[in-house]
């Protein structure tokens, strides 16, 4: 325990505004993930039915013009 | 805990031995003349027992039942239940189908019907692209800034601008649809019982004709699921009303259900965000309760499991 305790807490506990720091920093690391991920859940469960799913059909028609 | 248990039930034997006791004495004293006979006791117990029943049969009569203020005819038939996929907890609306029912919504309902809720730019990446939503907005005319004489001048729509109305106000409406209104649908989803299945029992619900027995009122078309039955409104969807651009048939069901999902978007634009967020809070909610009994029970853990020892201290010389 002392073995792995030791470094851990030297490197990270010692001095606050690193564990403060690296506890923003999964934060919003964190959510980017968390985002992207259940974002991927989503859209496959709602495969087909949403705008993206079918704005090319319009968009191509309308002359290639990329805007929403 | 069984000697406990045999002192006490003996003691409850005492306490109606007592009792019955007691009884007898007060019994004696106060009707001392005629000792009562069991078919007498009997009798009494059973009109006590009547006249409870009774009275609460009585009073359920009186208040204990439903009351309708309205016969069922003009309650309306109860919609039929449809398995909407858009309903359904992780399930968005299906664009496509939001896109033709904007289409039955502009070529039919929309002569009688506003949806003065709805602006052309909520359609862009909803519906339509925002050069078709311009276009379509521009195909109308609204009321400008006043210019330099103070006159207001017409301009073609934006994409700010709200749905036309297709009457200038509601006695205008009336005046051109006998008397009756026809109400705004942007929220009409939620305004009605039913939300949906209503809605969609309602225009695919008109019968051939009239039952037998039935009196209209000039002017109105029966339909079993409006409340009162007499409806105004004539059934507009028949198959082949419009023609849908993706090639779908256009037949009057799959037209009411593409304008109904339409409808449900107009009334709840923002389901499906709400929905996916929904999704996503569940998931970390659910996550952290668990992490939350987890760090209960650790910290618990000594609290719950220490023994508590009582040590009497050690007499040294026996009595003191």
């Amino acid at each position: 325990m002392a073995s792995v305790g030791r470094p851990l807490y030297n490197f990270l506990f010692r001095r606050n505004y690193v564990f403060l720091g690296v506890i923003f920093a999964s934060a919003f690391g964190f959510e980017i993930a968390y985002d992207t991920v259940t974002d991927r859940i989503w859209d496959n469960i709602n495969k087909g039915r949403q705008w993206k799913d079918i704005r090319s059909k319009y968009i191509e028609s309308e002359g290639g013009d990329d805007d929403e | 805990m069984l000697a406990r248990s045999a002192l006490r039930s003996k003691r409850t034997v005492g306490a109606v031995r007592n009792g019955a006791v007691h009884t007898s004495k007060r019994a004696a004293s106060s009707s001392s003349s005629s000792a009562d006979s069991p078919f007498r006791l009997n009798m009494a117990g059973t009109a006590a027992t009547a006249v409870a029943i009774g009275s609460m049969a009585w009073y359920y009569h009186l208040y204990g039942s439903e009351l309708h203020a309205m016969t069922p005819a003009e309650e309306g038939l109860h919609p039929a239940k449809y398995p909407w996929v858009h309903e359904q907890y992780l399930k968005t609306f299906d664009h496509q189908a939001l896109r033709r029912g904007f289409q039955v919504y502009r070529e039919v309902c929309s002569s009688c019907h506003s949806l003065s809720r709805i602006p052309y730019r909520a359609l862009v990446g909803v519906t339509h692209t925002v050069d078709e939503a311009k276009a379509m907005a521009e195909e109308n005319e609204y009321d400008s800034e006043p210019n330099d004489e103070g006159e207001i001048e017409k301009r073609p729509g934006k994409l700010s601008d709200y749905l036309p109305n297709p009457y200038k106000n509601d006695e205008a409406a009336r005046a051109a649809n006998n008397g009756a209104l026809p109400p705004d649908l942007s929220l009409m989803v939620k305004a009605r019982h039913g939300g949906c299945n209503y809605i969609f029992n309602l225009l695919t619900g008109y019968p051939e004709e009239a039952p037998p027995g039935v009196k209209l009122a000039d002017g109105l078309n029966f339909n079993p699921y409006f409340p009162g039955t007499g409806i105004a409104m004539a059934r507009v969807l028949y198959n082949e009303l419009v023609e849908y651009e993706d090639g779908t048939p256009a037949t009057t069901s799959q037209m009411a259900k593409d304008v109904v999902e339409f409808l449900n978007w107009a009334a709840e634009p923002e389901m499906d965000q709400r929905k996916k967020m929904g999704m996503k809070v569940l998931i970390i909610g659910s996550a952290l309760f668990a992490l939350s009994i987890w760090v209960k029970r650790y910290k618990w853990a000594p609290i719950k499991t220490r023994k508590i020892v009582y040590n009497p201290p050690i007499q040294a010389g026996g009595k003191h």
